[in-house]
C-alpha cells in the first residue's frame, strides 16, 4: 500500500520533470522557427551580395533589373522599381482605408448601440479570414474591367487597383485593432468630457482618438504588415509591368509579385533566383521591423500611462 | 469661439459621416460575399462538382486534406507552446524574446514562408512537389495562432481551477493535463477553427511547396502509390492555389466559371467555418457567465 503510494508519488515527479522539458522545448522550438526561417533566408539572400558581389546601395536604389539567370552572374539587380511599387500600393492602400477604418471603428464604440455593434463587429472580423486569391479574383474580374470604364487608362491593371484590393484587406485588421483601443478608453473620461459640456464629436476628437492613439498605430503597422507581404491578390491585378510606379493608372511591379512570378521559372543557385531570395530577405526584415516598432510604441504608451 | 449651434451642427455632421462611412464599408464587404457566392453558384455545373480531370473534387479534397495535415502540425508544437507561455515561462528576458518571436512569425508574409518551405521541405530534401512540405508551410503559418490561442484560454482560466487540484495533492503537470487542458478544449477548438479557415485560403505558400497539379486515382488506395489520394507525399493542388492557376492557364474553356465557382466553394467554407468558431465561443461565454 505504501509501496503503490510511493510508486504514484515518484511517478508523477518523474512526469512532472519530462513535460515540464517537453513542452519547454516545444515552446522554444516555436520561438526558433521564425529565427531558422530567418537564417535560411539571410544564406540564401546574401548571395547577391557575396557570391555575385552586388553592392546592398545598387539593390536597393538602382533601377536598372536585368539579372542573369546564370551561375556566372554579371547581371544588374537594381530592386528599387520593386520597392517603390510595394511601398507606393501599401501606401495608397492605406490613404484610401484609413477614413473608413476609423468611421467604422468610432461608430462600432460611440456611436452604435450595443446590438448594432453585437452584428457589425463579427461580420468586420469575418473579413480577415477572407482567402485573398477571392480578393484578388473579385478584383480581376470586376474591379479592374470597372477601373478601365471609368478612368483613362490602357489595361485596366494598374497601381490604383491593387491600392484598392489592398485597402479592402486590411480594412478589418486595422478597425478591429482601432476598435478595441477605442473601446478600452475608460468611461470615465468620456463622462467627464460630457460633463464639461463637450458635445459628442468633441469628445471623440479630444479625448478618445489621443487615448486610442497607440492601440490606432499598432493596428496601420498590422495593417501595413499585411499588404506588403500580399502576394497572389496584388499580382492578379498590378499588370505585373517591370518599371517605377509613376502614374497610378499605369501596370507596376511589387516585391512579392515579382517573387511569385519569378520564383518558379529561376534556375537554383542562379543570380536571378539569389535576386529574388534578397528580396524575400527584405520582406522578412520589413517584418521584423514593424513588430519591433509596434513593441517600441506599446512600451512607450505603457510608460505614459504608469505616470 | 463657437457658439452652441455651431458646436451641434458639427456634432450632427461628424456623427453623419461617421455612420455613413460604416455603413458604406458594412454594405461594401456585405455585397462583396454575396456577390463571389451568387457569381460562383450561378456558373457552376455539375461537372464542375466531380471528382476528376474536369471537376473541382480533387481540388476540394486537397485542400481539406493538406488544412487537417496542417492543424495536426500546428497543434502538436502551437498548445505545448501557449501551455509553456501561459504556465512555465516566467517574466524574464527569454519569454519575452518568445513572445516576440512568435508575434513575428504572426506577421511573416505567407510567400516567405512558402520560400521558407520549398527550400527546407522540397529542395534539401530532394523531393518533388509535395502535400506534406504544403502542410508544413501551412502549419508554421497557423502556429502563431493556435499559441496564441492555448495561452489565453489557460489565462482566463479561474483561478480557483487550480488552487482546487494543487489542494488535492495533484503536480502541476497533473493539474495542466487532468484540470485546465480539458476546461479550455472548447476555446482551443475555436482557435483551431480559425486556423482552418486560414488554412483554407492560403495559396502563395503552396505555390512552391504543395505544386500546382494534382493526379490522383480514386480506385487507387496503395497509400504508397504516387496516385493514391491519401499519399501525402504527391503533389496536389488546392482551390485557392487553383483560382490563381486559371487566371493565366487557358486550358477549361469555361475557367471563369471554375474559378469562380471555387472562389464560392472557398468562400463558403471560410465564412461557415468562422460562423462555426463565433458560435462555439458565444456558447462558451454563456455557459462560463451563467456558472458564475
Amino acid at each position: 500500500m505504501i509501496n503503490a503510494l510511493a510508486l504514484a508519488v515518484r511517478r508523477a515527479h518523474r512526469n512532472e520533470k519530462t513535460a515540464r522539458i517537453l513542452i519547454t522545448l516545444c515552446g522554444i522550438g516555436t520561438a526558433l522557427v521564425p529565427f531558422l526561417i530567418g537564417a535560411f533566408l539571410l544564406l540564401k539572400g546574401t548571395d547577391t551580395f557575396f557570391v555575385f558581389h552586388h553592392s546592398l546601395g545598387e539593390f536597393l536604389f538602382s533601377g536598372v533589373w536585368n539579372p542573369s539567370d546564370t551561375a556566372e552572374g554579371g547581371g544588374h539587380v537594381g530592386a528599387a522599381m520593386f520597392l517603390s511599387g510595394s511601398l507606393v500600393t501599401c501606401a495608397l492602400a492605406l490613404v484610401l482605408s484609413l477614413p473608413l477604418c476609423i468611421s467604422t471603428a468610432i461608430f462600432m464604440t460611440e456611436i452604435a448601440t450595443p446590438r448594432t455593434r453585437r452584428l457589425i463587429q463579427p461580420a468586420v472580423e469575418l473579413f480577415t479570414g477572407i482567402p485573398s486569391v477571392v480578393y484578388g479574383w473579385i478584383g480581376l474580374t470586376v474591379l479592374v474591367p470597372f477601373l478601365r470604364l471609368i478612368f483613362p487608362m490602357p489595361f485596366g491593371f494598374s497601381v490604383l487597383a491593387a491600392g484598392c484590393v489592398l485597402a479592402v484587406m486590411i480594412f478589418p485588421t486595422i478597425t478591429t485593432m482601432a476598435a478595441d483601443a477605442m473601446a478600452a478608453v475608460p468611461k470615465t473620461w468620456r463622462e467627464a468630457s460630457y460633463g464639461l459640456g463637450a458635445t459628442r464629436w468633441e469628445t471623440i476628437a479630444h479625448i478618445v482618438l489621443p487615448a486610442a492613439k497607440g492601440g490606432i498605430f499598432t493596428g496601420i503597422i498590422l495593417g501595413l504588415a499585411r499588404a506588403l507581404g500580399e502576394a497572389l491578390a496584388v499580382a492578379m491585378v498590378i499588370g505585373q509591368m517591370k518599371v517605377f510606379p509613376t502614374s497610378l493608372f499605369l501596370p507596376a511591379s511589387t516585391l512579392t509579385t515579382a517573387i511569385a512570378s519569378d520564383m518558379g521559372g529561376a534556375m537554383e543557385g542562379g543570380e536571378y533566383s539569389a535576386a529574388l531570395w534578397t528580396m524575400a530577405l527584405t520582406l522578412f526584415l520589413l517584418s521584423f521591423l514593424f513588430i519591433f516598432l509596434i513593441h517600441r510604441l506599446n512600451r512607450a504608451s505603457d510608460l505614459k500611462g504608469g505616470k | 469661439m463657437t457658439s452652441l449651434a455651431q458646436k451641434k451642427r458639427s456634432d450632427s455632421i461628424m456623427t453623419a459621416l461617421f455612420v455613413g462611412g460604416a455603413g458604406f464599408a458594412v454594405v461594401l464587404l456585405v455585397a462583396f460575399v454575396g456577390f463571389v457566392i451568387i457569381q460562383g453558384v450561378e456558373g457552376m455545373t455539375p461537372e464542375m462538382l466531380s471528382f476528376g480531370p474536369h471537376g473541382l473534387g480533387d481540388m476540394f479534397f486537397n485542400t481539406v486534406y493538406l488544412v487537417v495535415l496542417a492543424l495536426v502540425g500546428s497543434m502538436i508544437t502551437g498548445i505545448p507552446a501557449g501551455i509553456f507561455l501561459a504556465e512555465y515561462a516566467g517574466n524574464g528576458k527569454v519569454t519575452h524574446w518568445v513572445r516576440m518571436a512568435i508575434e513575428t512569425l504572426a506577421s511573416l508574409p505567407s510567400i516567405v514562408v512558402g520560400l521558407f518551405g520549398y527550400l527546407a521541405f522540397i529542395v534539401m530534401t530532394g523531393s518533388q512537389w509535395n502535400l506534406f512540405a504544403g502542410a508544413l508551410a501551412v502549419s508554421i503559418l497557423t502556429l502563431p495562432l493556435v499559441t496564441s490561442v492555448t495561452e489565453d484560454a489557460l489565462r482566463n482560466l479561474p483561478d480557483s481551477y487550480r488552487q482546487g487540484s494543487l489542494g488535492l495533492g495533484a503536480s502541476h503537470w497533473q493539474t495542466i493535463w487532468n484540470i485546465l487542458l480539458p476546461a479550455c478544449f472548447p476555446r482551443i477548438m475555436t482557435g483551431l477553427i480559425m486556423a482552418a479557415g486560414r488554412g483554407f485560403g492560403e495559396a502563395a505558400a503552396l505555390m512552391f511547396t504543395a505544386g500546382m497539379s494534382t493526379d490522383i486515382d480514386w480506385t487507387n488506395w496503395d497509400i504508397t502509390s504516387s496516385s493514391c489520394p491519401l499519399n501525402p507525399f504527391r503533389p496536389g493542388e488546392t482551390l485557392a492555389l487553383h483560382i490563381w492557376a486559371l487566371r493565366t492557364e487557358a486550358l477549361h474553356p469555361d475557367a471563369v466559371q471554375m474559378a469562380s465557382a471555387s472562389s464560392a466553394i472557398l468562400m463558403i467554407m471560410v465564412v461557415s467555418f468562422s460562423l462555426a468558431a463565433r458560435w462555439l465561443s458565444w456558447r462558451i461565454d454563456k455557459k462560463m457567465g451563467g456558472s458564475k
